[in-house]
């Protein structure tokens, strides 16, 4: 039934789509115009815009990235949908004609896995946390990105990785790479450190000049990570979402953003403000470059003000 | 919505500037709510409706969480309020809650589910029985009312189910304001096998059995209810607060709050 549900929904969403695409007479030819920026010796990425999921985005809001390594290709996560992975995955072809040998999705949020169908299975890759979140909620997030994104999503479908990730030094397509399991942004994330060039593939856990997202962050941990980051000695870094960088302005900026939100929640809940109250403050000029701050505050308030209201409550006995 | 208030205002301006046009509806719905007419019927019958700006309904234009939409009622000027109906016009259980405002201010915030988007209203009830309503457009993907809660999954709330937690804070103004969550899973009887149970009574007290507020939720309202009032200065001295009510099975809920 729920299979069921959500085809049905989908299908009404497309049918939807169709009818005012036609009605506005566009056309969209659903390519992405994937091009692959090589920022080091094998190594490149793919950088997606700074803004929200949309109809016109089609989902390219994330940054990805592959190696190629003396054998084989690494892909460090899939994009939003099959058609970026399929388009990620021509891309990769038009220059080089190895074998693409491990595929790894840093976390379970849509945006890093949902491209997983076009590569094939057995190289799919995660965490084991991030496995069981990509099943468990896959399907929920995969009806919500058809909902914002549209027909880019077309025959979009959960591929969950069946190979299990540990922490530690790792050799594919000929290439050493070193897994930082991390976590905080969500249940598990894995940062990805390219030893030959330095190039370390941060995930979620560093956004760049836009503001993180935080559905299922838990801020303490997340900032412990940033410090275990910032340790690691990398020549370049490739955030999650925003541009390269070569320092630790990245990690930085998103660390003094997370302290700011926590502890902007906290007071509120020991002042005994409401959430609507909450939703009503103003994120501070500081922050004012990040993309998309005043709607990710928001939407922070509501992912992460109950707790902090349960603990001002429980201070209260 | 703008652009529909705006579009809604010039059409009554063209009303009125054509005489030989039938008189404008004077209780034409300022958020343009196809369902309108039918929450008249069933909430208010004959009793005379206005829409009022005083009425204030503060929630998310779009919500993050349909299971969790935060809303907060600000009567602010309008005086001799009896009581206030909240509800969402396009939810599949249509009222929130009402509450009877004693001597607490006739503010509430609280959360609520929603099916889809909506209009999200108050309707406050003056002692000459003339309804004010207010309201704002909340958008949504939804499906927060036929979803299980997470309560009815986990062993967890039928350990605690009806415990409170609550605090009071001194407020500049000399008054005291209350936040009050109780722990239940607040089921609408719409996901699948899951039977309706939710809070329906919730009396506040002064220490001395004076009425602060009487709030009757309904299955809309979120689990885990967090309730948010305003005392005014000087009626609640040094005594606790207290709190009685029952969910739709009879369970009591009791508690005592102290300064």
């Amino acid at each position: 039934m729920k299979g069921l549900s959500h085809i049905l929904r989908r299908l009404a969403c497309m049918l939807l789509l169709t009818l005012s695409t036609a009605a506005l007479g566009q056309t969209r030819d659903f390519d992405y115009r994937l091009s692959p920026q090589q920022i080091a010796d094998g190594v490149y990425v793919l950088i997606g815009k700074t803004e929200d999921f949309s109809l016109d985005n089609g989902g390219d809001i994330v940054n990805t990235g592959f190696i190629i390594g003396r054998e084989g290709v690494i892909v460090i996560d899939t994009g939003s949908s099959k058609r970026y992975g399929e388009q990620m995955r021509a891309a990769i072809a038009r220059l080089t004609p190895l074998p693409i040998v491990l595929v790894i999705n840093t976390h379970h949020h849509p945006d890093h896995f949902l491209g997983n169908q076009a590569f094939a299975v057995d190289t799919l890759a995660a965490l084991a946390d991030t496995r069981r979140a990509i099943e468990a909620e896959g399907a929920g997030f995969l009806d919500n990105m058809y909902r914002l994104n549209g027909d880019w999503m077309r025959d979009t479908e959960v591929a969950i990785p069946r190979r299990t990730l540990t922490a530690g030094p790792l050799e594919a397509g000929g290439r050493k790479l070193e897994l930082v399991a991390l976590g905080g942004h969500t249940v598990a994330d894995l940062a990805v450190l390219d030893t030959t060039t330095g190039t370390l593939f941060a995930a979620d856990l560093v956004f760049n000049k836009r503001a993180p997202t935080t559905p299922h962050a838990e801020i303490k941990r997340w900032l412990q990570s940033l410090d275990q980051l910032q340790a690691l000695r990398f020549s370049r870094l490739v955030p999650g979402h925003g541009e390269v960088t070569t320092g630790s302005d990245a990690i930085e900026q998103t660390r003094q953003y997370l302290q700011w939100l926590d502890q902007t929640l906290r007071d509120g809940a020991e002042q005994g403000l409401d959430m609507t109250e909450m939703l009503a403050l103003t994120v501070p000029d500081k922050f004012a470059g990040l993309a998309e701050v005043r709607t990710e505050f928001r939407r922070s308030v509501t992912h992460l003000y109950p707790a902090a209201e349960q603990a001002a409550l429980q201070r209260g006995r | 919505m703008r652009i529909i208030r705006t579009l809604a205002n010039a059409a009554t301006l063209l009303l009125f500037a054509l005489p030989l046009q039938a008189a404008p509806q004077p209780d034409s719905d300022p958020l343009a709510s196809p369902r309108w007419v039918d929450m008249q019927r069933m909430f208010f019958r004959d009793a005379e409706v206005v829409f009022d700006d005083r009425v204030r309904v503060s929630a998310p234009t779009t919500a993050e969480d349909a299971l969790n939409v935060p809303v907060a009622i600000d009567l602010g000027s309008l005086q001799g309020v009896e009581e206030v109906l909240v509800f969402a016009d396009f939810n599949p259980i249509v009222k929130a809650l009402s509450y009877e405002p004693g001597q607490a201010r006739a503010n509430l915030a609280f959360r609520l589910k929603l099916q889809q988007s909506s209009p999200v209203r108050a309707a406050a009830r003056t002692a000459d029985g003339r309804w004010h309503v207010g309201g704002t457009w909340v958008n949504t993907t939804g499906g927060g009312c036929t979803l299980p809660s997470t309560g009815t999954g986990s062993p967890e709330w039928q350990q605690r189910l009806n415990e409170v937690s609550a605090r009071r804070w001194p407020r500049i103004d000399g008054g005291t304001r209350l936040r009050l969550q109780i722990i239940h899973p607040m089921d609408t009887g719409l996901a699948a096998g899951i039977p309706v149970f939710h809070i329906d009574t919730l009396d506040i007290d002064t220490a001395d059995g004076r009425r602060l507020m009487r709030i009757l939720p309904s299955e809309p309202v979120s689990e885990n209810p967090l309730f948010t009032l305003d005392i005014p200065p000087d009626v609640l001295g040094q005594g606790a607060i207290r709190v009685a009510g029952r969910d739709n099975n009879g369970n009591p809920i009791r508690a005592e709050i102290a300064p």
